[in-house]
């Protein structure tokens, strides 16, 4: 049982350092089992050593070791041990490459490394090995809600790839909204004209397939437990409720049309001949292959179709986004109308036509081509005259008050997302006004933080969608369609293909006991010590996927295949009992407390460098592959999310004589990077307090920072360490170094 | 018999005491240095040029040039057609493909073209006089007959309009195409690539019935190629090389410049590098003389 | 003046004049396609000079201001440098287009008065169509002379040097005003000029009968 170390002197760090003393270092004071050095420590020969050691019986066997090489990001498949805790210690990306070569600066880099080491063997020797939990089984049947396209897409997608799906309806009938439509958007080239819908091809799939179950008429009463482990109440408005078991949960909910009711401008509701895009469907299904009526029987002559009506508008009442499918759909409809009768007049008053794709833009020019026209304006009022309407707009590119008469007026409006209730209205959300659809809840979850997925603007759910737009902020319940953002029929279903592909993987993961992303494949979970726990339900609330419930006496209940291991809730923890196996409190506070403070007369500062592994850290590695010179005071500590840190540190390291601390997480807010989404949000607001700590220990606040910094912030990630080191210079040294 | 045959529309500003007689002088001295024989088309006519709308509907204009298509497929069968002017050229190809793609304007095209018993039938490879020298000479050709590189010259490559857009020499781009930079660097001299007036607009015909509006576009394609360090512009356009040459002095009474700036065709370049003499250049066709070019010829 | 063709189209077309120029105009078809971008507008070298430039014209047409199109000055600003041809991303053939409506506001009896380039565009076409070929020194004098002589003699005083600039030059002649060059074949070239104004006429004309 043996902590070895493995000391590479390859890429030039043999060249630039005194590996001698490093090894000696290692040992003496990193107190490891013995440091070995190799000069090319990631060939095949290197890795076969380590393997030879770790592979070793009795006392000479290494169960730890230490990597003193390159960055952690680099050669993660050499260096992949499985299960055995292994520290990396950074001295190429990390030292050589962003310290200049000469004599004046050999002392300081050396420091530099040795310092890094101390912190690789402290920080081993606090890790353990992580194994699952085994509180989770295997369970192959996924729950889709909701039993429009996306959702009947979803359940045979998961059928396709051998899974059970059973599709929860609320209404009597399968279809949703596509199944009120006439026709669709072409889906193929040449994307020419209006094809049949398909719903009706969906619903005898779905009904063919033994691998899917439908539940008409039927809500969610509760959902209960985990992935892997999801137990449901199905409530039915006709029969008896049933009791399943799920794995995972796609949650295909759909949109509720806006009511065009808030639209007296347009006249909508003063006059049967102005329509939504919804009701024209209908009035074109009812036409059947003759010609589209109104509703006083006359045939249509002459229709005008508003674009954006109540969208992409700041007025109160109104919608302030765009819903993606109007464009297309008003196309689709002008074309009911001229392919039925090439002389009846089609106008699409639009502010911006958004066809997105080859099939929108070819769609676009085939309407054209059959003389709908397109004019450029902006509606203010629908007047009613009679049996007639006038329809009053800006002509934008003409610049000019102008109006045409129409005898049906169409109305392009939005869709609201059927997300359920909004689990933070108590937090000042939409402050802007926006109309909301008022609901119940969908999936009824017994989670602590509330019944329904978290939502980020609008209504529409929270899905990372910068970066991992298939990923929610519950693990294991995955939102697919018009609910996760505005989107047409076929962008729905490529969704539900995403959305039951991430199911799949949550019901693989959960089963094994296995991180979902961003943490792929981490074994470690979060547990606490009891006996020190106050039951204060921080981490209950800070969790950003609301993996903790409480038990009976108010103790935190850990549910590990909801969580995603970012350690916000070990952050949160005022009094530091919640830790991972292979990260902790211990392992970040011991590294902080390895490093040599080197007393004020010596004039060395140091800089504590806390930086998100995902964001932060990469792009300080790559400035050091661009050779971005930095200060050899600065100390790096890579932390999963900013999230993850905890108070203790800055002040551990306040108090032993760091000069600075400088903490880096991604960008919050509503167009947030963080990968655990609100990680980075919840570090800045603890934060936000560190203040206090630091006038009571009569230290100038500018000595702890923090920032948002992306991956791409290559050049700007290094000059924030550089700011740092000038606020040393400027404020002084630490009056704490002993 | 010359080793390249092509049959020939020369254009009305072409002809003997027109406005680029000196182009069409150049030219037969080039081709006398590469051994190209151009036959020119019999009893050609006027193309229309840009300007032909304000008189001439779409059919008349089409059948002006079918009519000098109908006459080269006639005489000259098995030549590419070629012209030197930028109209002239950009005339007959976009007749040729507009005829080509539409049958009724190609069959009452043939119906007036009875009128003069010939027949349009559209197979022939219309080309400008730049693509014969790119695609059938070649560069290295163009570069081993040089005699006397132009050293010493300074060229802002000025390829305006008509000969760039919509056709343009294959492979280039519109907006910034480089084969008379090319040229310019074949034949010794130094080609000033960031050239920004290169696909300007001189104001074409509109320089005779807007000249202010005209005048103010040539004034920036001078200053720009002064700003670049030039002492010569050179263009393969005859329009071109008038608009910019000639009213040097009204724009310098407009707007209190000293422009007196050489605007030579490629052809002029071409011939005075192989070592032909300025009078076979055509030089003295030029109003703005480059002392330099005159200095190298006499050499 | 308007022509009696025009009373014929109006009457046809009832108000859809997007359809009008569909039919009738030079490359009018594509007229309906422009997507209302504004490249064109940004590519014209003489843009700032057009009271309405391509992108406003083809809405224009779709909210049929035909007076305020045909008669427009707008098209007559164009160089014919292809800029806007090679820029459109929908691939609208913008130069043929103004060409087109140009005309096509002319044979209306529409055109814009004592606009320039109309009067020295149709001095051309005339001296082209005389010989078959341009006579350069005639249309230049044409040119001096087209807002009457006073102004004319004016004009040409200011030009003197022009001209002998180009004499000495030998880029103009002045035997050019006995006769000059042309087309030895006048009187078929004449006859198929003829013969293509006529068959145009006639489509435009059907068109206007065809109720």
């Amino acid at each position: 049982m043996k902590i070895g170390g493995y000391l590479c002197t390859g890429c030039g760090i043999g060249d630039r350092l005194d590996t001698k003393s490093l090894e000696s270092v290692a040992v003496r004071e990193g107190r490891i089992g013995f440091c070995k050095t190799h000069d090319f420590l990631c060939s095949q020969a290197g890795v076969d050593m380590i393997k030879a050691d770790m592979a070793a019986e009795g006392d000479d066997k290494v169960t730890k070791a230490v990597i003193m090489a390159c960055s952690r990001r680099a050669k993660t498949e050499s260096f992949n041990f499985g299960a055995v805790p292994t520290a990396r210690v950074n001295l190429r990306e990390g030292v050589i490459w962003i310290r200049p070569e000469g004599s004046e600066h050999d002392e300081t880099t050396q420091e530099m490394a040795a310092d890094y080491i101390r912190m690789g063997c402290a920080e081993v020797k606090a890790m353990q090995q992580a194994d699952a939990s085994g509180e989770q089984g295997k369970n192959n049947h996924i729950m889709v809600v909701g039993g429009g396209i996306t959702g009947m897409t979803a359940a045979l997608e998961a059928s396709k790839a051998g899974y059970y799906a059973s599709i929860i309806e609320k209404s009597d009938r399968l279809g949703g909204v596509m199944g009120q439509l006439k026709q669709r958007q072409p889906e193929h080239s040449p994307f020419q004209n209006p094809q049949d819908t398909g719903v009706a091809a969906l619903i005898a799939a779905v009904e063919a397939d033994d691998k899917i179950t439908v539940y008409l008429n039927s809500t969610i009463a509760k959902t209960a437990g985990a992935p892997g482990r999801f137990e449901v109440d199905i409530a039915s408005t006709v029969g008896a409720g049933t009791h399943a078991e799920f794995g995972a949960i796609v949650q295909a909910t759909g949109f509720t049309p806006y009511d065009a009711n808030n639209l007296p401008e347009f006249s909508y509701g003063k006059s049967p001949n102005v329509v939504t895009q919804l009701e024209l469907e209908a009035l074109a299904r009812a036409a059947g292959d003759g010609p589209i009526k109104r509703a006083d029987g006359k045939v249509v002559e002459n229709v005008v179709f508003v674009q954006c009506a109540g969208q992409r508008s700041t007025k109160e009442g109104h919608l302030s986004y765009c819903s993606g499918h109007c464009c297309a759909t008003s196309i689709k409809q002008a074309m009911y109308f001229k392919d039925s009768n090439p002389d009846i007049e089609t106008t699409v008053l639009f502010d911006d036509i958004r066809t997105p794709g080859v099939g929108g833009e070819n769609f676009y020019r085939s309407a054209q081509d059959k003389f709908v026209t397109f004019r450029k304006g902006k509606v203010s009022t629908v007047d009613v005259k009679g049996n007639e309407l006038q329809v009053n707009f800006k002509d934008l590119i003409l610049d000019e008050d102008a109006q045409m008469g129409a005898d049906l007026v169409v109305l392009a409006t939005g869709m609201l997302p059927n997300s359920g209730t909004d689990i933070d209205t108590m937090k000042d959300k939409d402050a802007n006004g926006e109309v909301k659809v008022s609901v119940e809840s969908i999936l009824n979850l017994n989670y602590r933080q509330g019944p329904d997925m978290p939502q980020l603007v609008n209504g529409f759910t929270d899905s990372h969608f910068i970066c991992f737009p298939y990923e929610t902020r519950r693990t294991g319940i995955y939102s697919a369609g018009p609910v996760r953002r505005p989107m047409d029929a076929a962008q729905a279903q490529t969704d539900a293909m995403g959305a039951v592909m991430k199911a799949i993987q949550a019901i693989e993961n959960s089963a094994i006991g296995r991180a979902a992303h961003p943490r792929s494949g981490d074994l470690s979970f979060p547990s606490f010590r009891k006996e020190g726990c106050t039951q204060c339900k921080r981490c209950t609330v800070e969790c950003p996927f609301g993996a903790i419930d409480e038990d009976e006496k108010g103790y935190p209940k850990y549910n590990e295949a909801r969580c995603r291991r970012c350690g916000t809730c070990m952050g949160a923890c005022p009094v530091q009992v919640i830790s991972f196996k292979n990260y902790s409190i211990e392992t970040v506070g011991a590294q902080l407390k390895a490093v040599d403070v080197p007393d004020e007369f010596q004039e060395k500062p140091r800089i504590l460098v806390l930086a998100c592994e995902n964001d932060a850290y990469p792009a300080l590695d790559m400035a050091a592959m661009k050779r971005n010179e930095s200060s050899a005071f600065i100390r790096v500590i890579p932390v999963r999310c900013l999230g993850s840190t905890n108070t203790i540190w800055i002040k551990d390291a306040l108090g032993s004589g760091y000069d600075g601390v400088v903490m880096m997480g991604c960008k919050k807010g509503a167009d947030y990077q963080c990968h655990f989404v609100k990680g980075s949000e919840m570090a800045h607001v603890r934060m936000a307090k560190i203040g206090d700590t630091l006038s009571t220990m009569n230290l100038e606040a500018d000595r702890v920072a923090v920032h948002e910094v992306a991956i791409t912030d290559i050049d700007r990630a290094p000059k924030l360490l550089d700011e740092m080191v000038e606020v040393i210079n400027r404020v002084g040294l630490s009056p704490f170094k002993f | 018999m010359a080793k390249h045959e092509y049959s020939y529309y020369p254009g009305c500003s072409s002809q003997k005491g027109a406005s680029s007689s000196n182009l069409e002088k150049s030219v037969e001295t080039l081709c006398e240095e590469l051994d190209i024989k151009l036959n020119p088309i019999p009893d050609w006519n006027c193309c229309g040029a840009s300007i032909g709308y304000a008189g001439g509907g779409e059919l008349p204009r089409m059948t002006l040039s079918a009519r000098n298509l109908a006459l080269s497929e006639k005489h000259h069968p098995d030549q590419d057609v070629v012209a030197t002017c930028a109209a002239c050229w950009l005339n007959t190809r976009e007749v040729q493909e507009r005829l080509n793609h539409n049958p009724t304007l190609k069959a009452e095209t043939n119906i007036a073209l009875q009128s003069v018993k010939l027949e349009y039938k559209g197979n022939k490879k219309v080309r400008h006089m730049v693509e014969v020298l790119i695609e059938d000479i070649g560069y290295d050709v163009l570069g081993s007959k040089v005699k006397k590189p132009l050293e010493g010259l300074k060229i802002a490559g000025y390829v305006g309009c008509q000969t760039n857009r919509p056709f343009g020499i294959a492979g280039e781009s519109f907006e910034n195409p480089m084969y008379l930079d090319k040229m310019v660097e074949t034949l010794g001299a130094e080609a000033l690539t960031k050239y920004d007036k290169k696909v300007a607009c001189c104001s074409g015909a509109l320089m005779f019935s807007e000249p202010e509006k005209g005048q103010a576009l040539v004034k920036d394609i001078i200053e720009s190629a002064y700003d670049s360090g030039a002492n010569m512009i050179v263009t393969p356009c005859p329009l071109c090389q008038a608009n910019v040459e000639i009213y040097q002095d009204d724009i310098n009474a407009r707007y209190k410049t000293n422009f007196d700036m050489p605007v030579m065709y490629y052809s002029q370049l071409m011939d005075v590098a192989f070592g032909r003499s300025a009078l076979d250049a055509a030089l003295n066709g030029n109003i703005i003389q480059s002392k330099k070019l005159r200095e190298i010829a006499d050499k | 003046m308007t022509t009696a063709v025009n009373q014929a189209m109006v009457e046809k077309y009832k108000g859809n004049f997007l359809k009008e120029v569909t039919d009738n105009v030079e490359e009018g078809n594509w007229v309906k396609m422009c997507m209302q971008c504004g490249v064109c507008s940004g590519s014209c070298p003489l843009g700032p000079h057009w009271d309405h430039p391509p992108q406003e014209l083809f809405m224009m047409i779709r909210a049929n201001k035909r007076e305020e199109v045909l008669s427009s000055t707008s098209m007559w600003m164009c160089t014919s440098c292809y800029n806007c041809v090679a820029r459109c991303p929908r691939g609208l053939p913008i130069t043929h287009i103004m060409h087109g409506l140009a005309h096509y506001g002319k044979r209306m009896g529409m055109k814009p008065k004592n606009q320039p380039t109309e009067k020295f565009g149709q001095m051309f076409w005339d001296n082209l169509i005389k010989k078959g070929r341009v006579n350069e020194l005639k249309l230049g004098l044409g040119l001096y002379f087209k807002d009457g002589f006073a102004e004319g003699v004016k004009v040409s005083m200011g030009k003197q040097k022009l001209g002998m600039n180009m004499m000495k030059a030998k880029r103009m002649s002045p035997m050019e005003i006995l006769g000059g060059h042309g087309v030895s074949d006048l009187s078929g070239f004449h006859a198929m000029l003829k013969k293509a104004e006529e068959l145009e006429a006639a489509r435009v004309g059907a068109n206007t009968d065809a109720k």
